[in-house]
């Protein structure tokens, strides 16, 4: 789960990494008590996840009440790179003396946890590496280990970070290593972390990215759960936790297993049709999935043929069958089933698909992938399967 | 021969009176798994259909020499699962659960790595090891693995997805192909088994003959592996990596099947793989027909 800037700060906070002050704004209202709160002069920052805020106009000092107003006027509401502009975040301005890089990730490859720290911060680390990959320090911790303030400080100075920002930002990226670790971050990065002429630092911005497997044991997670910028599909998706992913296509698909999801998507691409969404129904669906699934397929009014493509393991093949035809008992599905079974007890679905009695236009059933995505593609252009 | 399980191999089963655990458990011993214990903690001196169950898995060791263990138990529990089983002795651990955090996870990976260096895991988040006719471990159904035939070919299936997995199996049965063993490596971040652990020992399995890969979108363990072959693997192979139209920054399904910033895509992967001479198939069923082909030319 990816959060917003302001969410980010708010769950630093919690790690005691300073952040300046400041408060997340609905409307224009809000937005002038949270200025007042903070005190002037403050910026007002669109919070969207997606980079290029500044460029689009989404970020804007503001002096007093009435610039917050048209500020926060024109931001909220805007559109930047299709994301909606809901909410702003205002914060009291910070004179800037040097910007800097850190995060914390983890190395996938290398299976150890990895700290990035630059004295070139405040631009896109990307671009950083790609210009001058030389003033990017990679220091890889055994998270066995973990973070010594020793080595936090070797870090700063490897860096090239200011001589009197080096005990400050050793601090920030202890106290940072902890967020992530405790904290259960897939990443946790600021950019950027900034020196002020006063000589303290602190974290200017925030990029967070929760491990969603990591869930149970925060309960604080709920808060930001609920401003998760999900469909109502999506939505639906979750209750039944099905593994649910919209997509613009017109073959709504379901799979057992996040391989074959996958895998289904690529083949309904390969015979020249396009994936309305990714559904993996999970190890043991029953029939109650299935039919939950079909829901979830229906309401996407783009979709004109649904691909079920089920290869038994754990799953069984008659219970999906059972999940099928109960489905079509309940909801009147806007397109019709190709469905593909294999696997264990895939013959006894087969026969309840059969018995069932339902219209060969509705449920076509093939014996292979390739020939499954094949008729619903055909079913979807508009041809016959 | 067969690679890290054979017919001799001696499971206890971590979380056998579970609901996946007596399962797949079960259903392994029904296939001829030496399933020898299961354990649960609170509940030692009972047990699952004959099978005894302990404590702890060191006093499961102790009573059976067991070997390998077979953990399947919620997320939760699941880190000190493993490491209980790997201070018991157990030099094969098994874990199935899906769900487990990734800090947790990079935790068990460094702590094995730097306390039990003999200690093999396989997953988490994978379906198992399976070497057709001698020996299952996990939740893929046995009946759609071909046994291998002593005068070959034998085909060798590693993957990082496990209905996949099962559809690998299948397509080489459906051209009556045998498998030497078949190992899930699971699509977790940090799995404990990478591809390379597994093609050296395909490598050097006199009982395999060719190598099919499974890959998935997301990290770089496919690329990897092509550095691998190009260097080390004589051995023909296909391979087949999914997720060609995912979508960029998505998890799909997987914790681990993620792309960012242009890396970790199928078609990458594909490129690095076809450079180490590795034949790709754009879907499951392709890359089971250029194994035939491989397999006729043996």
């Amino acid at each position: 789960m990816d959060l917003f800037e302001y969410q980010g700060k708010q769950y630093f906070a919690r790690y005691d990494i300073p952040v300046s002050p400041g408060d997340v704004a609905y409307t224009v209202d809000e937005a002038v008590a949270a200025a007042e709160a903070a005190g002037y002069p403050v910026v007002v920052k669109a919070q969207v996840q997606v980079g290029g805020r500044g460029k689009a106009g989404g970020i804007k000092l503001a002096d007093n009440a009435d610039e917050v107003r048209t500020h926060a006027g024109n931001i909220l509401g805007m559109d930047i790179k299709g994301h909606l502009v809901k909410r702003v975040w205002v914060e009291h301005a910070s004179d800037i003396a040097k910007e800097y890089y850190a995060s914390f990730s983890l190395d996938r490859a290398a299976k150890k946890h990895l700290l990035m720290l630059s004295a070139e911060g405040g631009v896109e680390i990307e671009q950083v590496a790609k210009d001058n990959p030389d003033a990017i320090v990679m220091l890889h911790i055994d998270p066995v280990d973990g973070l010594t303030k020793d080595a936090a400080l070797k870090a700063t100075k490897d860096a090239k970070i200011d001589a009197e920002a080096v005990d400050g930002v050793a601090d920030m990226l202890v106290k940072l290593y902890r967020c992530f670790t405790e904290g259960d971050c897939d990443l946790a990065e600021i950019n950027p972390l900034i020196l002020r002429p006063d000589g303290g630092v602190h974290a200017l911005d925030a990029k967070v990215s929760l491990d969603n497997n990591a869930a149970y044991r925060h309960p604080e997670w709920d808060e930001f759960r609920k401003t998760e910028e999900l469909d109502d599909r999506e939505q639906l998706a979750r209750q039944h936790d099905l593994q649910y992913i919209s997509l613009d296509g017109t073959v709504g698909i379901i799979a057992n297993g996040a391989g074959l999801a996958m895998s289904t998507l690529d083949v309904v691409n390969q015979v020249g049709g396009t994936a309305a969404n990714f559904l993996d129904i999970g190890g043991g669906a029953n029939a109650d999935m299935m039919a939950a699934a079909l829901g979830v397929i229906n309401s996407d009014e783009n979709v004109k043929s649904i691909f079920i493509n089920i290869f038994g393991g754990i799953t069984r093949g008659e219970e999906v069958a059972k999940g099928i035809v109960e489905a079509l008992g309940r909801v009147d599905l806007r397109a019709p089933i190709v469905i593909r079974l294999d696997g264990t007890n895939a013959e006894e679905g087969r026969q309840i698909l059969a018995d069932a009695g339902i219209s060969a236009d509705r449920l076509i059933s093939k014996p292979t992938m390739l020939e499954a995505a094949r008729a619903a593609v055909a079913i979807a252009n508009g041809k016959d399967a | 021969m067969a690679i890290f399980v054979n017919a001799d191999t001696k499971v206890i089963v971590q979380g056998l009176t579970g609901g996946q655990g007596k399962y797949h458990g079960l259903r392994n011993r029904d296939y001829g798994t030496q399933v020898v214990a299961g354990v649960t903690p609170g509940k030692g001196g009972t047990d699952v259909e004959g099978i005894p169950v302990f404590n702890s898995v060191a006093e499961a060791v102790e009573a059976t020499g067991a070997t390998a263990s077979f953990v399947a138990v919620p997320p939760k529990a699941a880190a000190a699962a493993i490491l209980e089983a790997a201070k018991a002795g157990i030099s094969f651990i098994v874990c199935i659960t899906e769900g487990i955090p990734a800090q947790d996870e990079a935790k068990v990976f460094n702590t094995l790595l730097r306390d039990y260096p003999n200690t093999r895991l396989l997953g988490p988040n994978c379906p198992g090891i399976i070497s057709p006719g001698k020996c299952n471990i996990g939740i893929t159904a046995g009946e759609i693995a071909q046994e291998p035939t002593a005068a070959g070919p034998n085909v060798g299936i590693v993957s990082r997805s496990g209905t996949l997995t099962y559809q690998a199996l299948y397509e080489l049965k459906q051209r009556g192909i045998g498998v030497s063993t078949c190992v899930g490596i699971g699509g977790d971040p940090v799995p404990g088994t990478n591809f390379i652990d597994c093609l050296k020992e395909f490598q050097n399995d006199p009982e395999t003959h060719a190598i099919i890969m499974i890959g998935e979108i997301g990290g770089s363990a496919e690329e990897e592996a092509a550095e691998f072959i190009k260097a080390n693997v004589t051995k023909p192979m296909s391979a087949y990596i999914a997720g060609v139209t995912a979508p960029e920054g998505k998890k799909m399904g997987h914790a681990g099947a993620i792309t960012s910033g242009g890396k970790g895509t199928a078609k990458g992967k594909m490129d690095a793989l076809a450079a180490a001479g590795v034949k790709i198939g754009l879907n499951p069923t392709e890359a089971g027909d250029l194994m035939a082909e491989i397999v006729k030319s043996l």
